[in-house]
């Protein structure tokens, strides 16, 4: 008998005081929410520089490329957080179905000749079918075994990418973007402002369309399967049907992210589809807070901001003095942001979302 | 016929690595419920013990003897690694399967990085004995002698391994705790030090797999191991978790199926292969080829 994922660690657990608190007042939160969107819209105008954090000035090309990135990141590590942290099941594959995204738009641009709107909306009816006959398959194990059968199917699609027997993903190389099928909006250096809208329009997309879901019914049962499925099951309902639309939806999700990720990077690379990309987005998913989607968002902008600079980081002198391999070692994004995981996992598993409601306690408490 | 000997022999190597890699998952699994990620690491931390030796412990003059003792180091350094990433991070977590296993997903990144960090992440190139890559005939077919030795050492562990469960103390506890683990903490035994010990025979295992799959993958770099897991991981479900037999059957089956594919159909499809064949399991049998009921 195994227990269930969803049984073994409640990702909010010990955070639902200050959760009731949050809920005291939603318009504090919204108000919040509004501001940071406003506040990435208007990054293309802003002309101060970040030092360390990002490239140049805000609005130079080689930033937003950078906020861009890390807002599909957001995006797709909050399609990841309805899969982990609302319906509980812990897959390893969700990168798969960012990499159809990525993939799919390219070749429809590159060999039906699709333009790039037509080319995304087919991508994502065949990403959503794929997700949901994978979900089929792989929703019919439970607990570990789900985990092992994800990881596994999309490790398939890597070696695919990689082997390439079909000469048509460019195996290692990857394929560079099908340019002449995008509109001209989203062509060239000089538009990159609005890639970046593309990007933000994309993680609010996502953070909407995932707020109206989780609140609804299914939404509601998603939860209660995380935290007692069998009790889900006693209830009447179908658990498998409610957990194969979290996974298909989350997948769909994850994979519109993967189409605005390939006009960021210009190209399609295996390394989307890899295992490490999945934890990735559970790194990024738990450092924020899993089971909240604004904690998700935020793991999502830590991890792509730490992943994109570090690098940077390391070469920039700051870390001077140092032996040369505990400077490689350290400007290693991987290093910092798994060292930062264990950390978290084991002082506070709730992520940053429960630092900051603990904090918030601490503040009404010292109040009253 | 000789290249079918000879890719058989080949996959019966490739097969004696996986199931060092394989079989402190399987046993991980079997007696605590964890998919232990960093076992990956595990089996590049000892490839690189077994590289460090080679290069600078220049006093045993001898190849073969010099290789003997770095596998000897590998193994030591991996129950080392096992015992203490048991202690000091599993540990703290028992009863929380979730945070042990995203613990040990940070684990694999760090050392990923550590190794790529300390040692670059071009390629090291092992030392070895000329006999290595010298070959034998087989049924006409020319066989290089690490092939051979990869699987002569497997096959030691593992009847090595047999003997521990089937006739010490631990490893009747390990059996047991695999079978039942509430029964066993019942009945007053410390199922606790089987946690370290499954992961420190583990970490024995992996590195030792990792010392060797430097010599058959001609050379280690830090990402190694992680990307040997996936087989690992497919070879434990085929296999059935916690059935070290099962792990044996199912690293052969899953070396034999890419080998072949990959020579005999298309390069590349073989790894393609593997996974159909898992796919194929759980839908027919899910506990696994030796496992007991579905967990």
């Amino acid at each position: 008998m195994t227990v269930p994922v969803s049984e073994q660690v409640d990702p909010t657990a010990g955070t639902s005081r200050a959760d009731r608190g949050l809920r005291r007042r939603p318009g504090v939160a919204r108000v919040i929410g509004v501001a940071v969107v406003a506040l990435f819209a208007v990054m293309p105008f802003i002309d101060v520089s970040v030092p360390a954090l990002l490239p140049g000035v805000v609005s130079s090309p080689g930033s937003l490329q950078v906020l861009g990135i890390a807002l599909v990141y957001v995006g797709v590590a909050m399609s990841y957080d309805l899969v982990f942290g609302y319906t509980g099941l812990l897959s390893l594959g969700h990168a798969m179905f960012f990499a159809f995204g990525v993939y799919g738009t390219n070749l429809l641009m590159e060999k039906a000749e699709l333009s790039f709107v037509l080319a995304t909306l087919v991508a994502l009816v065949a990403t959503a079918t794929s997700a949901a006959l994978m979900g089929a398959v792989a929703l019919r194990v439970r607990g570990i075994a789900f985990a092992m059968v994800t990881l596994a199917f999309a490790e398939a699609l890597t070696f695919f990418l990689l082997s390439d027997p079909l000469h048509v993903t460019g195996g290692e190389e990857g394929l560079a973007i099908v340019s002449s099928e995008l509109p001209d909006l989203l062509r060239g250096v000089a538009n990159l402002r609005w890639v970046f809208w593309l990007a933000l329009a994309y993680a609010v997309a996502v953070f909407l369309v995932s707020r109206f879901v989780v609140g609804s019914h299914a939404g509601r049962t998603w939860q209660a399967i995380r935290e007692n499925e069998d009790r889900v099951e006693l209830i009447g309902l179908v658990p498998y049907r409610f957990k194969l639309v979290a996974f298909t939806l989350g997948g769909t999700l994850a994979g519109i992210g993967g189409s605005v990720f390939l006009v960021l990077a210009r190209g399609a690379s295996p390394s989307a589809a890899s295992a490490d990309f999945t934890l990735a987005l559970l790194i990024m998913v738990v450092i924020g807070g899993a089971g909240r989607l604004w904690g998700a968002a935020l793991g999502g902008l830590i991890y792509g901001m730490l992943t994109l600079r570090l690098n940077a980081l390391g070469t920039s002198g700051t870390l001077g003095g140092l032996p040369d391999w505990i400077e490689r070692t350290v400007s290693e994004p991987l290093f910092v942001l798994g060292s930062l995981f264990i950390l978290l996992v084991l002082f506070a598993p709730g992520g940053v979302a429960s630092l900051i409601d603990k904090i918030r306690v601490a503040v009404a408490h010292a109040r009253s | 016929m000789s290249t079918f000997v000879l890719i058989f022999i080949t996959s019966l190597g490739l097969a004696g690595l996986y199931f060092l890699l394989a079989a402190g998952l399987s046993l991980i699994f079997g007696l605590m419920d964890v998919l232990n990620l960093a076992h990956g690491a595990f089996f590049g931390i000892g490839g690189y013990a077994c590289w460090l030796i080679m290069k600078h412990l220049t006093v045993i003059g001898p190849l073969t003897l010099r290789f003997a003792v770095a596998v000897i180091v590998a193994a030591v350094v991996g129950i080392a690694v096992g015992a203490v990433v048991e202690k000091l991070l599993i540990a703290r977590n028992y009863g929380n399967h979730l945070s042990q296993i995203l613990i040990t997903i940070g684990l694999s990144f760090v050392v990923v990085s550590l190794l790529g960090g300390i040692f670059t992440f071009e390629p090291k190139y092992i030392v070895q004995p000329d006999w290595f890559t010298d070959t034998v005939e087989v049924f006409g077919a020319r066989i290089p002698n690490d092939r051979l030795l990869i699987l002569g050492v497997a096959v030691t562990l593992l009847v090595g391994l047999l003997v521990f469960l089937r006739y010490t103390r631990h490893g009747l506890i390990i059996r047991a705790g695999v079978e039942n683990r509430q029964m066993v903490s019942a009945l007053g035994i410390d199922v606790g030090r089987s946690f370290t010990l499954v992961f420190a025979i583990g970490g024995l295992l992996a590195a030792v797999g990792g010392a060797l799959g430097a010599v058959y993958f001609n050379g280690v770099t830090p990402g190694l191991g992680s990307g040997q897991l996936i087989f690992g991981i497919i070879v434990v479900v085929i296999g059935g978790l916690g059935s070290i037999n099962g792990t044996a059957v199912a690293a052969v089956l899953v070396a034999m199926t890419q080998q072949f594919v990959n020579y005999y159909i298309a390069v590349g499809l073989g790894d393609i292969a593997v996974v159909a064949l898992l796919a194929v399991v759980l839908l027919v049998r899910p506990q696994g080829l030796l496992g007991r009921v579905a967990r």
